[in-house]
């Protein structure tokens, strides 16, 4: 029996040839693929920061780096230029506050409602109906705020209202991150034990009690990325201000009036007949590392954040 | 094994601020009522009559019928999957949180029925509390979770006094008392389980429902709360889910054996007695087997 068996043995493992050298060959060739393309991307990151810097310093060499960061006139192509980086960032803030304005609640909310109230069937069509909003490009969205939500606020709400204007860029804006907002948090809220929700209904906490006061506040690290994320792009954002809030860069908190965003500015110059080596084309970068910079910290902050507040469950 | 007794004093202060409570979470005038004219039976017991639960079609406890008495330890054993956890689930209606799951059948709460159309399942669950086999501290401070159940349901009174009060009924107060602050996650998961308790004592329920509250701790922590439940069941009435049968036989007053004849049958209460007779001499063979460690 025992010698029977043996010889099964043996006589199958003849069936199993595997060319150990091309295997190995193989294996060394994927990994080496695989990790020149996980390296080629932080490369290409390192590239751009690289030009980022190169060009700024430029920049400074021939504009004040105080004058940049403290004046309050932006009049980058005028025969008299001035660099204030600081109107060019109001511009930025004010059309982004009223985007988080508009998208922190509405998508908070909204993830709320998907992840708590709304029946497993309801929630499998419209989460992905949701995250299509996402998809739509910001460029109609911008003529959506120029040819729509102008004319329709300066007819009801402010008829003093500019034709170009921050609250309509803004506006929109924070139509356009709400399914980033909505749908990060509900990962989020979603991801939230079950045993947690069971905890706070067997003390005879009602469903918006346990959602609101246990559920939420559990997720909270998740909000805060996704609203930090939300942030970004609303930071990032170009074609609605470009087309929307009308490239007047001036410093102003009055949402009808037009402002010029740091991002709009870019496109401004980088579409128009500025020639390269001149001051005006250097103000771009210089531009740019203020935007990378700002959502370079941001993105600092909404890690540690993540990691600080991540609970364990 | 000693039950540490509680001064009379505190526990007269506790009767009335339970009649307070109960008045004010609307339960009912017949209930707050009840409670005034019979101030020493306030410990309500549970009957339930014929109940069968269901996971959209199937049917995981068949026709259980049984009584749970006031003030006593009420163990539920069996192997596992046989309806112990769904069971208890359904004595304070948590059962049908779970989507598509649903009762038949009676439990009464002294002598209301707690399934009854138009009953409000949130005020059950304030009467009748739960411990889950995993400790589900909120992501709050050790004060914060012991406090949240009684702020919702409306408590006026002293917070920092309900809280060291639920907080030494649990046997954990002298471990957190001087970090009320920190985040309840910060504590081991034994400390984290008595956490739970203290905050399901802090909202004055009359029952307190426990789902295998031991099976994830090491014999230190199950120790301290099983002392605490000798403690619990002067002033409430315990049921409590138990896959170790050491600890149903130490704990218990009564106990009941969920059993399974046949796979895919649904479970249902094989024998139900006075514990000592459970463990001496059941009545039938396949609960003999079964606390004797035969199977299961």
């Amino acid at each position: 029996m025992a010698v029977d068996a043996e010889h099964t043995q043996s006589s199958e493992a003849g069936l199993w040839h595997r060319d150990s050298r091309s295997r190995h060959f193989r294996e060394r060739a994927v990994k080496i693929v695989l990790a020149a393309c996980a390296y080629a991307s932080v490369l290409t990151t390192f590239g751009i920061v690289f030009v980022l810097i190169f060009e700024t310093m430029a920049f400074f060499r021939e504009v004040s780096i105080v004058e940049f960061f403290t004046s309050t006139r932006w009049a980058a192509s005028f025969a008299n230029p001035s660099f204030g980086i600081i109107v060019l960032a109001a511009g930025t803030l004010l059309t982004t506050a009223i985007a988080i304005a508009v998208a922190l609640p509405v998508g908070l909310l909204a993830a709320i409602f998907l992840s708590e109230y709304a029946s497993p069937r309801l929630r499998r069509w419209l989460k992905p109906a949701l995250e299509i909003l996402a998809g739509v490009p910001t460029i109609v969205y911008g003529y959506f705020a120029l040819t729509f939500v102008t004319p329709l606020l300066r007819a009801t709400i402010f008829p003093e209202m500019a034709i170009f204007n921050a609250l309509s860029a803004g506006l929109v804006m924070g139509v356009m991150i709400i399914p980033t907002i909505a749908s990060v948090s509900e990962d989020a809220i979603y991801a939230v034990p079950r045993s947690l929700r069971e905890g706070a209904y067997a003390l005879g906490a009602t469903k918006r009690e346990t959602a609101t006061r246990v559920v939420v506040p559990a997720a909270l690290s998740g909000i805060v990325a996704a609203t930090i994320l939300g942030i970004s792009r609303a930071i990032g954002e170009t074609m609605i201000v470009a087309v929307a809030a009308g490239n007047l860069a001036q410093l102003t908190a009055n949402p009808l009036q037009p402002v010029q965003t740091m991002t709009a500015f870019i496109v401004q110059v980088a579409s128009g007949d500025t020639a390269t080596g001149t001051t005006v084309y250097n103000t771009i970068f210089a531009v740019g590392s203020t935007l990378f910079v700002m959502t370079l910290i941001l993105n600092i902050i909404s890690y540690m954040f993540v990691r600080r507040f991540r609970e364990a469950y | 094994m000693g039950s540490r007794r509680k001064e009379t004093r505190e526990v007269r202060e506790v009767r009335s601020l339970s009649e307070v409570s109960g008045e004010r979470s609307g339960i009912g005038g017949d209930q707050g009522g009840q409670a005034s004219t019979v101030p020493e039976a306030s410990t309500l017991g549970m009957k339930i009559e014929g109940l069968s639960a269901y996971y959209g079609s199937f049917k995981a406890v068949t026709d259980v019928s049984m009584e749970i008495r006031p003030n006593k330890v009420t163990a539920l054993i069996g192997p596992s999957g046989c309806g112990k956890s769904t069971f208890i689930r359904c004595l304070n209606r948590m059962h049908e949180v779970i989507p598509n799951a649903r009762t038949e059948g009676e439990v009464l709460l002294g002598d209301q029925d707690i399934y009854a159309k138009g009953t409000d399942p949130v005020t059950i669950r304030r009467r009748i509390g739960m411990v889950f086999q995993k400790p589900n501290p909120f992501s709050k401070s050790i004060y914060e979770n012991v406090a949240w159940g009684a702020r919702i349901n409306g408590y006026k009174g002293d917070m920092d006094e309900l809280v060291e009060r639920s907080l030494k009924r649990a046997a954990l107060w002298d471990e957190v008392k001087d970090k009320l602050k920190k985040s309840g996650f910060d504590l081991s998961g034994g400390q984290q389980q008595r956490l739970v308790i203290a905050r399901t004592l802090a909202v004055e329920p009359e029952v307190i429902l426990m789902d295998e509250p031991a099976s994830a701790l090491d014999p230190v922590s199950t120790q301290k709360i099983e002392d605490t439940m000798q403690d619990l069941k002067e002033r409430y009435t315990v049921v409590i889910v138990t896959h170790n049968m050491q600890q149903a036989a130490r704990i218990s007053d009564y106990t009941g054996f969920f059993y399974i004849e046949n796979m895919g049958d649904p479970g249902r209460l094989w024998e139900f007695d006075e514990t000592t007779k459970i463990f001496s001499s059941p009545s039938r063979k396949e609960t003999e087997d079964y606390v004797t460690g035969r199977f299961g």
